[in-house]
């Protein structure tokens, strides 16, 4: 694997960040943006940390491309401020902001050379660099992203990962204080994709500066970032660290966003300080923590348990819970068995709850014996692993 | 279906192709082919008239190709940021102004000319200073100019429009957020884009003008086009000197629009290119 991050010694490449006089943080102060009718954004506050790594996640529709574009200055809010290191830039228009953006499929100039097309932002400062400056810090950019004998290659000659280079080194030539990518891995293939998360994020460390990414691809968006934003209809559904989304969602949408998870749904049976119930579609009663979402369990009212596959212990079809240490214990049948190497994953039909995924680890395949297709089995959780959501 | 397919195609180039074969002909007569000869190509390009003719189309082609090409392009960066029914009126007005024929596009430019003429050749008059001959205003250059530039426009127009549509939007941006204002975007990334339409709008300008008979017939005044020379020299039979120029005036619209395609279809293919290589990996 090639590393993109090659920062040559003695580089001058100091992020503006290093500057302390210069405040990088982007804040949103409750930005609507209206297209027609459809509210693309929809009164949202946030606050991105200077030099995080943060991620716009949703499905297309969200608006998070919307906010991104608003960031840029592509687009302009129908109501709320924009701030960029402390300032508002409502009004101001693309070429007058500190950011920098990779777009969604690099939008390199096709009728520049790469050289060219990576010194184009250098080109329109005032004043311009002088031509043999303009080569160094072109050199050193092509150096970083190791692409060294690519100088005076055409763009369509390259590869999408070539391309792709380009572009990041495009945008980071400027040194902007933000740099905001577009959906940027999308359009490669997933060896590639892999490759470049780690690359990215590698470079978001040795640069130091605010990367913001807009993706729709939840396992990017857990490997990559320091903070995640989830997005629903133009409003947040939830913004935390990974691990937060991924242990504490507030509510279906983003649990079922964010990893692979069980759902049972019901109607809420019985509501304390520490665990809700609820009666499920078939008349069972199960258990489970309170999620920290805003809106409040109501007795009757109807809410998910979730419960994530690697939770889940896999018992031979004779396992009571005291055997498999949970406090519950449901019967099925093995449908579906997928191998994974360190984890193999079971579909498992059950009569309660319909089909249920289960990750069981190497070790647990060594002391149960494994299962096959058609087995009869026991599955069972911990209630106090599991976690009531609402929608 | 195939022999009426083929027969169509014999009706429409089988004349073309006598032109143009008689065009070599040795002989004084057109219908009358006795051996090959360039002698008259070299007969109509001596030919004083003929030169003059010449020169006059190519003054009003040239002329009327870049008018449009300029009044197009502008034309078409406007109307590609319009929007509503405003849009789809100019959009219908442009399609209208080409489906228009030319006879009625010569006679309205020639009666529009001609009252704006007569309005203002005594205002004209009256405001000039005493003792000099004043301005006239009168058919001739400018007139066939105007009309031809008034219908070449809608080619330019809507060529560099399909080029501005098929252009990727997102290039536009990455200029805008790599500090260039808007005039350097323009400069430096929009006009470099869609230049290969201009010049296809260019040359399709040339040639429609260049070949044009009717709308100059009617507003050339004095001026004698290629066209109008060959029209009337027929009236006096038609020589193979006649046929020489039909070919030569043949082959530069061919090559011309040979030239159009050749820049249409480059630019597509590199942009095909730039997506293949999008969606491979390395």
């Amino acid at each position: 694997m090639y590393q993109i991050s090659n920062i040559p010694h003695g580089s001058t490449y100091v992020s503006t960040l290093k500057d302390p006089s210069l405040v990088a943080d982007i804040e949103f102060k409750d930005v609507t943006k209206l297209y027609g009718d459809v509210r693309a954004v929809d009164g949202m506050s946030l606050t991105i940390e200077r030099g995080s790594f943060f991620s716009f996640l949703g499905p297309s529709g969200c608006g998070k491309t919307t906010s991104l574009r608003l960031i840029a200055g592509f687009e302009h809010p129908t109501q709320g401020g924009v701030f960029i290191g402390g300032k508002s830039v409502i009004g101001v228009p693309p070429h007058k902001r500190p950011v920098n953006m990779v777009f969604q499929h690099y939008a390199l100039f096709p009728h520049m050379t790469v050289a060219e097309n990576i010194g184009y932002g250098l080109r329109q400062r005032t004043p311009r660099p002088s031509k043999p400056e303009m080569a160094r810090q072109i050199d050193e950019m092509l150096e970083m992203v190791q692409m060294s004998g690519f100088r005076s290659r055409r763009v369509w000659e390259m590869s999408g990962g070539q391309q792709q280079r380009v572009a990041l080194a495009r945008a980071l030539i400027n040194r902007p204080t933000v740099l905001l990518l577009d959906e940027p891995l999308a359009a490669l293939d997933r060896k590639l994709r892999r490759d470049m998360q780690i690359e990215l994020q590698t470079l978001q460390r040795d640069v130091g500066i605010t990367f913001i990414l807009v993706t729709h691809d939840q396992e990017e968006a857990l490997s990559m970032s320091d903070r995640i934003c989830i997005m629903r209809d133009g409003k947040i559904a939830q913004s935390g660290s990974p691990q937060d989304l991924y242990d504490r969602p507030v509510n279906r949408y983003v649990a079922d966003f964010v990893g692979k998870t069980n759902f049972i749904s019901g109607n809420v049976s019985r509501v304390n300080g520490t665990a809700v119930s609820i009666i499920s579609e078939r008349g069972q009663e199960f258990s489970a923590n309170p999620s920290a979402g805003t809106q409040p369990f109501n007795v009757g009212g109807h809410a998910n348990i979730a419960v994530r596959p690697e939770l889940i212990v896999i018992g031979a079809s004779t396992a009571s819970t005291e055997d498999m240490h949970t406090d519950v214990a449901l019967k099925g049948r093995i449908k579906n068995q997928i191998f994974l190497g360190e984890h193999t994953e079971y579909l498992v039909a059950t009569d309660g709850i319909g089909d249920v995924l289960v990750l069981s680890p190497k070790h647990m395949e060594h002391s149960n014996g494994g299962f096959a297709p058609g087995d009869t089995v026991t599955i069972g959780w911990k209630n106090e692993r599991a976690l009531a959501l609402v929608d | 279906m195939r022999f009426y397919s083929i027969a169509v195609y014999l009706f429409l180039y089988v004349p073309i192709g006598i032109i143009i074969l008689f065009s070599f002909n040795s002989g004084r007569h057109a219908s009358d082919f006795q051996g090959l000869s360039l002698k008259w190509y070299g007969k109509a390009l001596s030919n004083p008239f003929v030169l003059e003719a010449l020169t006059s189309s190519l003054i009003i082609a040239f002329s009327a190709a870049l008018l449009s090409s300029i009044m197009g392009t502008t034309a078409a960066l406007a109307l590609q940021r319009m929007k509503g029914p405003v849009k789809a009126l100019f959009d219908g007005l442009i399609y209208v102004s080409i489906m228009i024929p030319g006879i009625v596009i010569g006679i309205a430019t020639l009666i529009a000319l001609v009252t704006v003429f007569d309005l203002m050749n005594p205002l004209l008059a009256s405001l000039w200073p005493e003792g000099e001959k004043p301005l006239r205003l009168s058919l001739g250059y400018a007139s066939v100019i105007a009309a031809h530039t008034l219908f070449t426009m809608s080619l330019v127009i809507l060529l560099v429009r399909a080029r501005i549509e098929g252009m990727d939007r997102s290039l536009i941006e990455a200029s805008q957020d790599l500090y260039a204002t808007p005039a350097q975007t323009f400069r430096l990334i929009t006009l470099p884009q869609i230049f290969p339409a201009i010049l296809a709008g260019f040359l399709l300008s040339f040639t429609f003008s260049f070949d044009d008979f009717i709308i100059s017939f009617f507003v050339a005044g004095p001026n004698t086009t290629l066209p109008i020379y060959v029209f009337s020299s027929i009236r006096r039979g038609i020589t193979p000197e006649v046929n020489a120029i039909g070919t030569m005036v043949l082959g530069v619209s061919l090559f011309l629009l040979v030239a159009v395609q050749l820049l249409l279809r480059s630019k597509n293919k590199q942009k095909t290119n730039i997506v293949a290589s999008n969606s491979s990996g390395e």
